[in-house]
């Protein structure tokens, strides 16, 4: 057992040594205004839970906001590209290859004469849809993975730890390489089956991290205490306390989704036309870099401010949610 | 009239120590508890003191079966609780329910205070019908001190002292007999333990209650236990009424812990008799033999290496039936007076000599 | 005298506000005498420490006010060097948690030898040999073996008697002690106290020691000074205190201590809560909870009113107070 290895009661906000902000402002307020009342006069003000203080702050984050704009940006462009662009990605005229900019073409034409701003906004949703969908994938497969195991330990964290650690050895641009030569189908899910297969190991480490941590509370135990399933304690209390780690990675992690989509495509392994991929643009654009730089910039350009965007997200997410500024 | 509610005989708890990467062998244990005996009697409080690695928190853990017990068993009101599963263990838990250290980890943070406290309700529902539910808790927070209008607020919107009270609501939800409290007051202020331990002394006779309360601190547990056990090592080492233990302590152990508790009285300084003992507790992985205390006694001596002494009545004093005569394991077992007397009216001539060392 | 604090003022500056954490604070310690500052949290007892000895974090803590006299000159004009030579050479802080105060990737050794090193010039060598002296000093048994040891292979007590050898390596003329036992055992409390004033007595230095313990003062201490707020409350010498305490505040943490020399009846709460420093009420700070507040407490700050040579109290009623 520790030696005694709790603070005394640390009451006031601001000393430096850390201590609920609410209670210092509202108890103050309460004690002038009843200070014959009896103990226990409490917090007035409105209730509020971590995560709506968590929103607050995130709301006030300018590089939260400059993050969500473009992704809401985004995700709108991928539901609906036709919003901004008129014409078809598809539709190419060869005798227009590697032209520049013109009216009605803003970024040119690329090697098929297909024209780069049509193809750059529904490029798009390609990488938006398997940004998303890989990272929903690796994330509950990773978490569910990960948090059994910290939850039950025993012979199964063993195991999972040993499997997490194979996985994780093997690298990922290579095992693209490998494995996805062999696909020839030419839908988004090789690829998005691909990134989960490789990637739970991250979120599964994060989660059974978090997951033991929030076990050692004793506020775990006195639900046990109390008779509580362990269905009970892994949604009502465990999940809610050890899920914020893997909101904050998962969300940095999309980004890198998306410009590991965008390598595999260039490197011939991830999608293959008709779909259309900033990936395989900047593939096909990348031998003509000195003569015609437009066909590679625009792609690449939009590329580089997703995946920013993603990472800009994540970042403001934990910053929000860093328990240490709680 | 002293019926017994809790009945704890021979419990152990070792924690095994192993090695292994996927398979683990098991190299020695770490002996938290190792045999412990003692009765809880209806509406009192025991007192369990030591210092750390005594065991103290091992004991309470298994009390509310957050631990199973290597040997032993726990006889709630005749039935052994330490074995049931299942739903018999289920029923069981609302007999005895337990008060935690920690005010800022005992509270889920993402829960409102009202779900905090209802949550036992969610788990027993047969105890309230569900339209009732908010009103219990309403009630609960009113006779812990707080305002029932806060049944909304987060853990984190409440000072330590105020959180301890939720605590402690939670804890009498579902009306236990009996309340196992592990150094409820230990993490908060000087000024904010008194009012904690006012409300335990008074929900005790509201609610008849039965406590047990593991402390650290020795003046708080005289201040609110009827009869006090002290723990070494994962034993026992003496038990006995309040007054027998404090004021009149026979195992070397005791007196040694009631000598280095500081009194705030500056006047004492000069008249106590210091008992500083030598080295360091022993590691739980390796207990000396005999009598586990005696690597640290002054009055050690080779009986002590060889024979375990029992927990009972020394000789020297069975007969004589004095408040010394309680249970203490010491083969040299020796009365001496540590903690500073003050004049009272009981004391006879006798006492008053034994104080004069 | 030692060390003189006069009239100072701390204020850390949140993006909430600002809370104002020592608020005119005046004490004084001299060669060979002990002063408890008794306070619980918030009471600014543990700030005020770390701004003598100049460590405070400086955002978002600020010096706004007041001197900090050693020897006769006021640190706070010291230049950052001159300063860092004072701290650790002639004057040392103990912490109340020994593990994280300690490097745990260096050795005992290195640790205790760095103070020579750095302050004296020692070669290694030498230095490694003072620590070996240092750590017999503080009675850790097997000093020489075990000063290759790492600070997680000691227990808490040995620990904090590490710490102490530390402080005391250069002979400082003062030490700083916050909250050096309350993480420990009572009997290994008693063994570091015991230590402490042994070597006090040996060095004839000044100690201040930062508490919340009644006990534990009245064992050591010569004089006490009680925070509250962060400003000083009361300040007596020992047993004055204790027999007849001149300070609602002061008189109420007696009242509301289990001692173990008593079995009492429920024990004196004092109602409410410590005030938030950002908002300390108007008037006598202590106003909203103390049982004989009148009209005039809430307007009027009481300024430390002398109750006799040494003792002064910070209640415009201190004569009610002291006749109980």
């Amino acid at each position: 057992m520790p030696e005694q290895p709790f603070e005394p009661e640390r009451a006031i906000a601001g000393t430096g040594m850390g201590g609920p902000m609410d209670l210092a402002t509202s108890e103050a307020e309460t004690l002038e205004k009843t200070p014959g009342g009896p103990e226990g006069t409490g917090p007035s003000g409105k209730p509020h839970s971590l995560w709506s203080d968590a929103w607050r702050d995130l709301r006030r984050n300018p590089v939260f906001i400059i993050s969500a704009l473009v992704i809401l940006f985004l995700v709108v462009i991928s539901l609906w590209p036709s919003l901004i662009a008129s014409g078809n990605p598809l539709k190419c005229d060869l005798a227009k290859a590697q032209e520049g900019s013109q009216p009605g073409h803003p970024f040119g034409y690329d090697g098929q004469g297909c024209d780069v701003y049509t193809r750059t906004v529904y490029g798009t949703r390609t990488s938006v849809t398997v940004g998303v969908l890989a990272t929903l994938g690796v994330a509950i497969f990773g978490s569910v993975l990960g948090g059994l195991a910290g939850f039950f330990g025993g012979v199964w964290d063993s195991i999972l730890s040993r499997l997490t650690d194979i996985f994780f050895a093997i690298p990922v641009v290579l095992g693209g390489l490998v494995l996805l030569s062999v696909v020839t189908s030419n839908t988004v899910w090789p690829v998005i089956g691909f990134m989960v297969l490789l990637g739970w190991p991250q979120i599964s480490r994060i989660a059974r991290g978090s997951v033991i941590t929030a076990k050692q509370n004793d506020y775990v135990q006195a639900a046990r205490a109390l008779g509580a399933s362990n269905s009970r304690l892994l949604l009502r209390h465990i999940t809610p306390n050890a899920v914020a780690p893997v909101i904050v990675v998962a969300t940095i992690a999309l980004g890198t989704y998306i410009s590991l989509e965008a390598t595999l495509s260039y490197l011939g392994v991830g999608l293959k036309p008709p779909t259309v991929s900033w990936g395989i643009d900047i593939s096909a654009a990348s031998q003509y870099i000195r003569n015609a730089p437009h066909m590679l910039l625009w792609p690449a350009g939009a590329l580089a401010i997703t995946v920013l965007a993603f990472i800009m997200l994540g970042d403001a997410v934990r910053d929000a949610l860093d328990p240490k500024l709680r | 009239m002293a019926e017994s509610i809790l009945e704890v005989t021979g419990l152990v708890k070792h924690y095994p120590l192993t090695q292994g990467i996927l398979f683990k062998k098991q190299v020695g244990a770490v002996k938290a508890v190792d045999g412990v005996d003692f009765t809880l009697n209806k509406g009192e409080t025991l007192g369990i003191v030591g210092e750390s690695g005594c065991g103290k928190s091992t004991v309470a853990k298994m009390l509310v079966n957050l631990e199973r017990p290597t040997e032993g068993s726990i006889k709630f009101k005749g039935e052994d609780i330490s074995r049931m599963s299942g739903r018999a263990l289920k029923a069981a838990r609302r007999n005895i329910q337990m008060v935690f250290q920690d005010p800022y980890t005992s509270l889920n943070p993402r829960m409102t205070v009202g779900d905090i406290i209802g949550e036992p309700y969610e788990i027993h529902p047969e105890v309230a019908p569900k339209g009732d539910r908010r009103k219990r808790v309403q009630d609960l927070l009113d006779v812990v001190g707080l305002n029932p209008e806060y049944i909304n607020r987060y853990p984190h919107q409440f000072s330590g002292g105020q959180r301890q009270r939720i605590g402690i609501a939670r804890g009498l939800a579902l009306r236990p007999e009996v309340i196992v409290a592990d150094e409820p007051v230990s993490a908060l202020d000087v000024s904010v333990q008194a009012q904690v331990i006012n409300l335990l002394d008074r929900l005790q006779d509201e609610f008849d209650l039965s406590y047990i309360f593991i402390a650290h601190d020795l003046s708080i547990v005289r201040h609110i236990s009827d009869r006090v056990g002290v723990m070494y090592l994962g034993r026992i080492v003496e038990i006995g009424k309040d007054e027998e233990i404090y004021d009149h302590p026979t195992h070397p152990y005791t007196q040694a812990l009631l000598s280095a508790v500081p009194v705030p009285d500056p006047d004492a300084r000069d008249h106590r008799e210091r008992i500083i003992l030598a080295g360091d507790v022993p590691s739980p992985t390796n207990i000396p033999s005999g009598c586990r205390f005696r690597t640290r006694c002054w009055k050690a001596q080779e009986r002590c290496s060889l024979e375990v002494p029992l927990l009972a009545v020394p000789a020297e004093f069975r007969l004589a039936s004095g408040p010394a005569a309680h249970d203490s394991a010491c083969h040299f077992a020796e009365e001496k007076t540590v903690v500073p007397q003050e004049e009272t009216p009981e004391a006879t001539p006798d006492d008053l000599d034994q104080g004069a060392e | 005298m030692l060390l003189e604090v006069r009239d100072l003022h701390v204020e850390f500056r949140t993006r909430d506000g600002v809370a104002k954490a020592v608020n005119g604070v005046n004490y004084s310690v001299d060669e060979g005498e002990t002063l408890a500052v008794l306070g619980e949290s918030g009471s600014g007892k543990s700030v005020t420490a770390q701004a003598v000895m100049g460590i405070l974090d400086t955002p978002p803590g600020k010096i706004t006010g007041g001197e900090i006299l050693f020897r006769g000159k006021d640190l706070l004009k010291f230049k950052e060097d001159e300063r860092r030579k004072v701290r650790g050479a002639e004057m040392a802080m103990i912490f109340q948690d020994a593990l994280s105060s300690l490097n745990p990737v260096l050795s005992v050794g290195d640790q205790l030898g760095e103070m020579f090193i750095v302050h004296r010039g020692m070669s290694r060598k030498d230095a490694r040999t003072k620590a070996v002296e240092l750590m017999d000093r503080v009675r850790i048994p097997g000093a020489a073996q075990r000063v290759r040891d790492y600070p997680h292979q000691f227990s808490g007590g040995m620990r904090q008697r590490i710490m102490i050898a530390m402080a005391l390596a250069l002979e400082p003329a003062l030490i700083i002690a916050d909250e050096p036992t309350t993480a420990l055992d009572v009997t290994v409390q008693a063994q570091v106290m015991d230590l402490l004033a042994e070597l006090q007595r040996e060095l004839h230095m000044g100690l201040i020691l930062i508490t919340h313990d009644l006990g534990v003062v009245a064992d050591v201490a010569d004089k006490i000074a009680v925070m509250y707020a962060g400003r000083i409350v009361e300040s007596a010498p020992v047993h004055d205190i204790y027999k007849a305490p001149a300070h609602p505040y002061t008189r109420g943490l007696l009242d509301s201590i289990p001692r173990l020399d008593q079995k009492g009846q429920e024990l004196y709460a004092i109602k409410g809560l410590p005030p938030n420093l950002m908002h300390i009420p108007p008037g006598c700070a202590f106003n909203p909870r103390c049982p004989m507040a009148q009209d005039v407490c809430r307007t009027d700050e009481p300024e430390l009113y002398e109750v006799d040579q040494h003792r002064g109290s910070a209640c415009h009623f201190w004569r009610e107070c002291l006749n109980g």
